[in-house]
């Protein structure tokens, strides 16, 4: 598997495994806006997962469903588990959209035409997720349970981030601590954050209960 | 013998499996028909990635090819080159009259919150343009809730992509 494909299939966990956590809030969310908001976006961005495994693979299905936990690539910062706590829900989609946007530009501009193409196109919808997250941040700026969610999820972003884009995204957040390389270590690519095992298992129930099972 | 315009005739006929007043070919998915003998190759973009449609789509056109009595070969082509201006403007017009407010053109970058919040989004019911933003998100992902100051009720916005 070439560099870019690793991140590719990153990128395509993320969304598949945010898509998941996000629409946990289906019927829950505070407010009714939120409701329709938090479906749409998990549903763009599970769209967006499998335009990617598509990419990466004759077998989109298999390519998402049927690897063991530890094989996905998902970043520890979207695995996490955050019903009820809207606080941190929103403190990590604003994180989220902002290291993706970083990434997606980035693609944008690989010489590899069909991954170039399907990141213009990811990013014409992600535009919409991100007006969302800048509302919020607004609304919530001030709002101390929201201050220290951004705080402490800081970490799981610069994790999930690419070195690269570390930079900005420090400038961008200006937190009070950088955390250090050995507090990234702890929460890098390949090691699974709490909560995982049991998203991994609802996730792939169905590929594993009827096997060749179609998505 | 299929033709190349005979299947453009059936595929105008292909409702939205979500807004059936527009057609696949108003939409402006259905980028390239290619006919060799029986076969016919497709090329459709998807609008939104994750639009739980696209597979309704798909069907629908393979079955308006077959019965033409073409072998159809529907090939998704997932990259930018479907965007909301390929709307038709016959399109454009039914989505209105049916009380969707057509999207805005599209601009070199994608919107901004700013351009959201602005008025310059007409109702599709009375024509004004004191509206106002509701929700980003609607019950599709297509679609975004506005507000009529005008006529005081609310209207389904498309998304400009």
């Amino acid at each position: 598997m070439s560099g870019l494909e690793r991140l590719l299939l990153a990128i395509a966990d993320d969304e598949l495994v945010l898509g998941w956590r996000d629409s946990e809030w289906t019927g829950i969310a505070p407010v009714l806006e939120e409701d329709v908001a938090f479906s749409s976006i998990a549903q763009n961005e599970i769209g967006h997962a499998r335009a990617i495994y598509e990419l990466l693979s004759a077998d989109s299905d298999a390519l998402a469903f049927d690897r063991s936990p530890e094989e996905y690539r998902s970043s520890q910062l979207v695995e996490l588990r955050f019903v009820p706590d809207w606080a941190r829900t929103i403190a990590r989609r604003v994180l989220y959209e902002a290291a993706d946007e970083l990434r997606l530009r980035r693609l944008m501009a690989s010489e590899d035409p069909a991954v170039a193409g399907l990141a213009a196109k990811i990013d014409r919808e992600e535009a919409y997720h991100r007006m969302h997250a800048e509302l919020w941040h607004d609304r919530l700026r001030e709002e101390p349970r929201y201050v220290s969610a951004v705080g402490q999820l800081f970490p799981y972003l610069l994790a999930m981030a690419e070195p690269d884009d570390h930079h900005a995204l420090i400038a961008l957040f200006e937190p009070k601590t950088v955390p250090s390389n050995t507090v990234l270590l702890a929460h890098e690519r390949g090691s699974h954050a709490e909560g995982w095992a049991e998203l991994w298992n609802e996730m792939t129930e169905v590929r594993r209960s009827v096997p060749g099972a179609a998505w | 013998m299929v033709t190349a315009e005979a299947v453009w005739s059936a595929l105008a006929e292909v409702e939205d499996p979500e807004i059936p007043v527009v057609s696949l070919v108003d939409l402006g998915v259905v980028r390239d028909v290619q006919v060799d003998g029986e076969r016919v190759h497709v090329e459709f973009t998807p609008t939104f990635l994750g639009c739980p449609a696209l597979e309704v789509m798909r069907d629908r056109m393979a079955e308006a090819i077959e019965g033409l009595g073409g072998e159809a070969d529907v090939e998704v082509v997932a990259d930018d080159s479907w965007s909301t201006d390929r709307i038709t403007p016959e399109g454009r017009e039914k989505l209105r009259a049916a009380g969707f407010a057509p999207p805005a053109p599209r601009e070199a970058a994608a919107p901004k919150l700013v351009q959201l919040q602005s008025q310059a989004f007409r109702c599709p019911y009375c024509g004004s343009t004191d509206t106002r933003l509701e929700n980003i998100f609607g019950p599709t992902p297509c679609r975004s809730i506005r507000y009529c100051a005008g006529c005081r009720q609310p209207f389904e916005q498309f998304k400009t992509i």
